[in-house]
């Protein structure tokens, strides 16, 4: 069983169960955590499921891909730990894994 | 939405005589597909277009207009083609324009729209900021005043123009808050986008140069406004931001206009025809006026689901940038193709009974409205922040706002909308 956490922006935490194999997006969206929108369905074209990763987790994900990148360039408040749920699978080497959603979706 | 010059569907008809290309009064099923041409303003005024869209996204999903006023283009009518075509910037671009009608030289004024990366990104990213949801929360105040003191103001148990007086008065109001554009004058601001994207001879414009004029004058009238903001300190609002910015400050005069036209159609036209069509939609879905009622909780997914529901922009156009294959059809570089929102927002493969307006859509959010990729509407949460303030403050003060007669809708297969809608009011 693998184990993630969103944290909400005003600090409320929430650990649910994801699938192997599955996007970070798709736990959160199948266990109605708020904070992810995921607008486009999964396709990383909208933006609307941005996370920041827990620092210590960073290193431990696949780097992202250009349209990953061009996405991200354009949300609000973007940080160095800035991710889209939805391009990061979940495996078991990211059991424990958390992320911060932020207050909005843009 | 719309850079300028372009943006009008077929726009080649000098005035409103009947046109050899109209379709109106035509039946969609019997008549061969390739001589179906949804690009004809005609049928979109006429109400008629929504069967044409059905019977190509059923027989010819990726379908071939050989013949139309506006030359040859493709249409993408299914909902997972649009997303394809709409994430695929390096085949499909927004250069040289995302209207279907090709732009004169002597008329082209250029906004980050229509235009690919590097240049979109980083211009975009200049003016984004202001429709940003920390920006939002600032506003969000003073667009309920705003709605609060419209909707005030509006006779109860007697018909009036609810296009007028609610949908054109509240987006107006918006723009000239985030343009900090002059209060008084702010009836230029919905003539101006109005113009942009008239269709010469269509009721508005008379001719292109009739157009051209308005446009002009919008461009000295900014011109002076940006020259006065150069002088300020940076501000909060889009004109100082384009001033100031440094993927903007330099701008030759046609691009600026081309971006003030942009981000004045762009939060103009389309939230004025989500604030009418809502309006219609409850109209003709009473069911859910009642469910609405009964549950105000669900305003935001109505939100959604009446933005699907009138896709207040019917379509954007890429240019193929190389020869490219999509469901077995070939499209050539250099091809116009055509996505058309408004089908892809009622595939049957996406939404349940796509032509009902239902208000708890559970997948409402996946219309393609705002577009999606690089190019996603950039005022979605504004437009989305709009309407929602808007209907709370309808349900507190009004049972019901009862549509009285036909809508009249816009001339245009670009602007997917109304230019009339009579209403009642029915207070609590």
């Amino acid at each position: 069983m693998i184990k993630v956490t969103f944290i909400e922006h005003d600090g409320t935490e929430r650990s649910v169960e994801a699938v192997d194999g599955n996007s970070l997006m798709l736990a959160a969206v199948s266990n109605d955590v708020p904070g992810i929108d995921a607008d486009c369905g999964g396709c990383c074209s909208c933006g609307t499921c941005h996370v920041y990763v827990n620092e210590e987790w960073l290193d431990k994900l696949k780097p992202m891909d250009d349209d990953e990148e061009d996405m991200l360039d354009m949300v609000d408040d973007r940080r160095s730990n800035s991710r889209l749920a939805c391009q990061i699978t979940v495996r078991e080497s990211l059991d424990g894994l958390v992320v911060t959603t932020p207050e909005f979706q843009f | 939405m719309a850079d300028t010059a372009d943006t009008p569907a077929a726009a080649a008809e000098s005035d409103r005589k009947p046109s050899k290309w109209s379709m109106v009064g035509k039946n969609p099923r019997n008549m061969p597909l390739e001589d179906i041409d949804p690009s004809h303003p005609g049928i979109w005024e006429a109400n008629e277009h929504l069967p044409f869209l059905a019977r190509l996204r059923e027989e010819a999903p990726v379908h071939y207009c050989r013949h139309s006023a506006v030359g040859p283009y493709w249409s993408i009518m299914k909902h997972s083609d649009i997303m394809a075509v709409d994430t695929s910037p390096a085949i499909y671009s927004s250069e040289p324009t995302i209207g279907i009608v090709d732009i004169l030289p002597e008329f082209d004024a250029p906004s980050f729209i229509a235009m690919d990366p590097p240049r979109h990104n980083a211009q975009r990213k200049v003016v984004q900021p202001v429709v940003a949801p920390e920006n939002l929360k600032k506003l969000s105040g003073t667009i309920r005043r705003r709605a609060a003191g419209i909707l005030d103001e509006l006779p109860v148990e007697e018909e009036f123009d609810w296009v007028e007086r609610v949908s054109i008065d509240l987006t107006t109001r918006m723009l000239a808050t985030l343009f900090d554009f002059p209060f008084e004058d702010r009836y230029k601001l919905t003539y101006w986008s109005d113009m942009a994207t008239a269709i010469p001879g269509g009721g508005v414009a008379e001719s292109y140069e009739h157009r051209w004029r308005a446009m002009r004058e919008c461009l000295t009238c900014f011109t002076e406004l940006r020259n006065e903001r150069i002088n300020k300190p940076p501000g909060n609002d889009l004109l100082s931001m384009l001033a100031h910015g440094e993927a903007t400050r330099d701008m030759p005069p046609m691009e600026f206009l081309g971006n003030i036209l942009l981000l004045v159609v762009g939060g103009n036209d389309t939230t004025r025809n989500s604030i009418s069509g809502g309006v219609l939609a409850l109209n003709r879905f009473p069911d859910e006026y009642e469910k609405l009622r009964r549950d105000p909780s669900l305003i935001p997914n109505m939100v959604s689901e009446i933005i699907r529901w009138q896709t207040p922009l019917a379509y954007m156009r890429r240019t193929a940038k190389v020869d490219t294959e999509l469901r077995g059809q070939r499209i050539s570089a250099g091809d116009k193709v055509v996505m058309w929102y408004a089908s892809g927002n009622r595939d049957p493969e996406m939404f349940e009974r796509p032509d009902d307006f239902r208000i708890d859509r559970s997948n409402a959010r996946r219309h393609v409205s705002f577009g999606f990729g690089i190019h996603r509407c950039m005022g979605n949460r504004l437009a989305e922040l709009q309407l929602r303030i808007l209907w709370e403050e309808i349900l507190k003060r009004f049972h019901r706002v009862e549509v009285t007669g036909e809508p009249k809708r816009v001339y245009s297969s670009f602007i997917n909308g109304y230019t009339e809608l009579p209403v009642v009011l029915h207070p609590l």
